[in-house]
């Protein structure tokens, strides 16, 4: 039986770009719903009613949310290729602390660098998002890839960010390749890789897209 | 061949009470370190130097932090009682619901307790809305895991004690068995579990601790 893999999402969010990533790397065929976050479709608010957020896979009519919860469905489903999570359960452990590290500090630091009207926010946030970024470069050392010699789970966490870093650096006005070349570095090997290049987005569109929010907010 | 489990704790941690619960059901033997929060040791700034937190599982001198990823390190490390489900979709719904708990529930019903007024009205309406996913996700089950005590059941469990808490401190009702029927026997059924009973840190403390942490909380709100 054919697998049926469908998508919702929204083009800019980097949480809806982890779940490309991972399809992309196991070589997934799916079809993808485009959502416009502010006309929610019935089939989202249908898939997703208590967070009524993207992204939503819908594997075999059977809804799965969360960005890191369906990476980690994906990964287990279709195991026998490019395996995200490693085996060893400590090192499993050891992935599901960063991806949570990442979850938990980086969006939400971040919002007060391209959202917040408040000066002082805006400073603290800038901060801070730089200390977590050090903390995560301190954490690849000389590895190539968050997940040792292979690309994986932390991997994919944290490279949909890196299309929002010109917007962060624009807005926060400051140069993540000054502060973490090595993150740098590690981001543009991840898009050396098809799966990361064809899920994420341009980041002059991101830049495009968080100045006509702001607009819209009023804050521009 | 030795195993040596330490779990480094708080007596009244919520997340470390979920770790207790795990250990036990697997019968897993371990030490317990309790930390001062006040006062962190050496150690668990060298076994958490990213959130400096409890609870954190030492297993053979090798450090796991965050309570949901400690749970996974142990189901995957000991095979017994398992607390997860064997399937991949079921594996993610539990997974949701684990964090659906940590990210909505436990801060409504905790927003509930510490805030006043309006605020507190708010995050009423917002626990209700929160309660009547779980209350569905409880049809025709006695745990949310089944039959048996599993993962979610873990990561929701502190509710089971808290809520009466709270309730008590503060005089208001959270969880009204007519509204939330299946939602309230949940909480008398795995509080009355065994294992479960038998680990509830000592209620009159409890009391005490959190009655301190509204009246701080008042203070600090009507003088600022």
């Amino acid at each position: 039986m054919a697998d049926e893999i469908v998508l919702l999402s929204g083009w800019p969010s980097m949480f809806g770009m982890r779940v490309r990533v991972a399809l992309a790397e196991k070589g997934l065929k799916y079809e993808y719903r485009e959502e416009d976050l502010r006309n929610k479709s019935p089939l989202l608010l249908n898939m997703n009613p208590v967070h009524k957020k993207i992204p939503v896979l819908i594997h075999n009519g059977k809804p799965i949310s969360e960005s890191m919860i369906i990476v980690e469905y994906i990964d287990g489903v279709w195991n026998h290729k490019s395996p995200l999570l490693p085996t060893d359960p400590y090192q499993r452990a050891q992935a599901r602390f960063w991806a949570d590290y990442v979850d938990k500090k980086l969006y939400d630091i971040g919002k007060k660098i391209i959202w917040s009207t408040k000066e002082e926010d805006h400073e603290t946030g800038k901060k801070e998002f730089i200390e977590c970024l050090k903390l995560l470069e301190r954490e690849l050392g000389d590895n190539p890839y968050f997940g040792g010699e292979n690309f994986g789970f932390v991997d994919v966490s944290l490279v949909t960010f890196s299309c929002w870093f010109h917007t962060y650096e624009s807005y926060g006005n400051f140069s993540i390749e000054t502060e973490c070349p090595k993150l740098i570095a590690w981001a543009k090997r991840c898009l050396e890789k098809e799966s990361v290049s064809s899920s994420l987005a341009d980041p002059h569109k991101i830049h495009d897209y968080a100045s006509g929010v702001r607009k819209r907010l009023g804050i521009e | 061949m030795g195993e040596e489990v330490k779990l480094f704790r708080t007596w009244s941690s919520p997340f470390a009470l979920r770790i207790v619960w795990a250990l036990k059901i697997k019968g897993i033997e371990y030490e317990t370190v309790f930390e001062d929060l006040s006062n962190k040791s050496p150690l668990l700034l060298q076994y958490n130097p990213v959130h400096k937190k409890v609870p954190i599982l030492v297993h053979n001198g090798r450090p796991i932090a965050e309570s949901l990823v400690i749970l996974e390190y142990i189901d995957e490390t000991w095979k017994q009682g398992p607390l997860l489900p064997k399937d991949p979709y079921e594996r993610a719904m539990a997974r949701f619901w684990a964090k659906f708990g940590d990210d909505k529930v436990l801060t409504s019903i905790w927003s509930v307790f510490i805030k006043q007024g309006k605020e507190q009205e708010e995050a009423l309406v917002a626990t209700m809305e929160n309660l009547k996913f779980l209350e569905e996700e409880m049809k025709g089950k006695k745990f949310f895991g089944g039959e048996r005590i599993g993962y979610v059941d873990l990561a929701l469990g502190c509710l089971a004690n808290l809520i009466s808490i709270f309730e008590e401190i503060v005089g208001l009702k959270i969880v009204d068995e007519e509204k939330l029927p299946l939602f309230y026997s949940w909480m008398q059924n795995f509080a009355e579990a065994p294992i479960i009973r038998d680990n509830w840190p000592p209620r009159d403390k409890m009391i005490v601790k959190f009655q301190a942490l509204l009246d701080a909380a008042i203070a600090s709100s009507s003088s600022s």
